[in-house]
């Protein structure tokens, strides 16, 4: 089972406490993964700080994601993957939002790598980022209607209603 | 695959102004290696501006995921990366085995340790026949796909398939390997060695090979960490970041072996990168042969999670029910989640599995070293020639299944 911890083996948790009391909502260890769930107002600043801090500076940020836990509400769990190479420490962020606002910051200018992988959270996921120097569909085609990897979007699609067909039929030449 | 944001603009010349031109490179043009299309802005033959645009491979493989069981997703792993199969089913069942919280025996962990090695040999061998054809050098891919064909039935051999073998499941293997194959693979290993030297003679000091890759896509080490680059694109850089040494798995920590590193991060550094990988991987093939024992279980006993074998079937009727258990409804791990990273060919390849305490997965994801490389794209070649494009999409080594997932 998933456990709540007050205590951290990893060391970054404690730093990232005595920086600041609201950074850090709770902890989660499980089989050996840190997850550190932070409030959806401070995650830019957290992850400044994970990455400029002289302790933490965890400097490759290796996968974002997200998972829908609907019909649960806050619905959307993002979640950062973040590897500090020289002390091979891995922390992850996980950060609750909601299915009304689906809106969180950008990491992009903290980790330029984050760039893609928030086009494609969006692109499937539905959930738009501040400041994103770039936001638009990545896998699926512009004009694509809804998100897939929502769970209330079905598996097989949507691909039988006439209104997608018809705009497919008229902007071929 | 959306209509990218790039425009003809003027820029400053030597005889004046001029307009740029827009050329649309892919998604049939054979060196992007798949389905890749690049809208490239061009001053005369200077790239401008990339824009690269995928999506034309994708198949919705994790949406695929949270509609079968566990064992069942197995399949779908191997076709992402078509290139590395068993290194995608590695990555998945050691995440479902982490969330399980299960332990896989020694031999079945080594066997994976030999074949996946295997598989990055493969794989670096069409690398270099599918680069060097790209840039001109013609007999070198006929002879990387001599040797691949031979890795190629080795698996067929152990595995009953060529390339989507689905060998590795959650708990072990699927099956035990066949008599005399431990032969089979030290007759390769005897003949590969000096089949590396041949395409280094073809290769390493070959002037129009230096030329078209020597000083081409280079990449400060600061950029390649901050675009999240993994693989031999960070090693070229001169970071030694490795899975198999930095966080080791199935075993890898018992093996001795290096991790090259290099210093020039140009299309030159990562192709002698990947030969000493290469050579690298025989190290660690040779090694593996030697730690697998010849008699030894090859999957780890737990019931109603990883099939009985026949022979239990017949006596047993517990491991019956189990059995029949496992195919119909499948198992239930315990909520929670995991997130495992291995080094592919290609980089560091992640698998993140949730699970709410049914028999499907609540969500997979699959953190693919070509698509987070290729966002590297436009840093490599803006500023280069046109003829340079094609040396770095080469020399990321990406692969569209991967990509577009």
């Amino acid at each position: 089972m998933t456990e709540k911890v007050s205590q951290s083996s990893n060391p970054a948790v404690e730093v990232l406490r005595a920086w600041s009391a609201n950074a850090i909502e709770e902890v989660i260890e499980f089989r050996g993964e840190t997850t550190v769930v932070v409030p959806r107002k401070v995650l830019l600043s957290v992850a400044e700080r994970c990455r400029q801090d002289e302790k933490l500076q965890f400097n490759l940020m290796t996968d974002a994601r997200c998972v829908d836990c609907f019909p649960l509400e806050p619905r959307f769990e993002l979640q950062y993957n973040l590897v500090l190479i020289p002390m091979k420490n891995k922390l992850r962020l996980r950060v609750k939002v909601s299915g009304n606002d689906a809106v969180v910051d950008s990491l992009v200018p903290v980790w330029p790598g984050a760039n893609w992988l928030e086009r494609e959270i969006f692109d499937l996921m539905g959930i738009r980022f501040n400041g994103h120097p770039d936001l638009r569909r990545i896998l699926l085609p512009d004009d694509w209607e809804g998100y897939p990897l929502r769970k209330d979007y079905p598996v097989e699609g949507y691909r039988d209603i006439p209104a997608i067909a018809t705009r497919y039929t008229r902007s071929r030449p | 695959m959306s209509t990218a944001p790039v425009s003809t603009t003027t820029v400053e010349t030597a005889i004046g102004p001029a307009k740029t031109m827009v050329l649309n490179m892919g998604p049939q043009h054979p060196s992007t290696h798949g389905v890749l299309r690049i809208l490239l802005e061009l001053d005369g033959e200077t790239v401008v501006k990339a824009v690269p645009d995928l999506g034309y491979l994708h198949t919705g493989i994790e949406k695929s995921c949270e509609d079968k069981t566990y064992s069942q997703a197995i399949t779908l792993t191997d076709r992402m990366d078509y290139l590395n199969p068993l290194g995608n089913n590695l990555v998945y069942c050691l995440a479902v085995e982490k969330l399980l919280g299960l332990e896989v025996p020694k031999r079945a962990q080594y066997i994976r340790v030999l074949m996946v090695e295997l598989q990055r040999i493969s794989s670096h061998l069409v690398w270099l026949g599918t680069h060097a054809i790209d840039l001109g050098a013609m007999s070198v891919f006929l002879y990387c796909f001599r040797e691949r064909e031979e890795i190629l039935k080795i698996f067929e051999f152990v595995a009953g398939q060529r390339m989507m073998t689905s060998y590795i499941r959650i708990g072990g293997l699927a099956l035990e390997p066949p008599t005399g194959w431990v032969q089979r693979v030290e007759k390769f290993l005897a003949m590969m060695p000096s089949r590396i030297d041949d395409y280094e003679n073809l290769l390493t000091g070959n002037r129009i090979w230096l030329g078209r890759t020597q000083g081409v896509g280079v990449i400060s080490l600061e950029d390649a960490i901050a675009l999240s680059m993994t693989g031999p694109t960070l090693r070229a850089a001169g970071l030694a970041y490795d899975n198999r040494k930095v966080f080791p798995y199935s075993s890898y920590e018992e093996f001795d072996f290096e991790v090259p590193t290099r210093t020039d991060s140009d299309c030159f550094g990562r192709y002698m990168l990947r030969v000493a990988e290469m050579r690298e991987s025989l190290k660690i093939v040779r090694q593996a042969l030697g730690k697998i024992t010849p008699e030894g279980p090859i999957r780890t006993e737990a019931p109603g999670i990883v099939p009985p074998g026949r022979e239990k079937m017949k006596t047993e009727m517990e491991a019956l029910i189990y059995h029949f258990k496992i195919f119909t409804e499948g198992f239930a791990p315990p909520p929670g989640e995991a997130f495992v990273t291995v080094e592919s060919p290609r980089g560091e390849l992640g698998c993140f599995v949730a699970s709410d305490g049914s028999p499907k997965p609540l969500r997979v994801h699959f953190r693919s070293p070509s698509f987070i490389n290729l966002q590297a794209l436009p840093k490599l070649i803006e500023g280069q020639i046109l003829s340079d494009v094609i040396a770095c999409i080469g020399t990321i080594d990406i692969v569209l299944g991967d990509v577009d997932r």
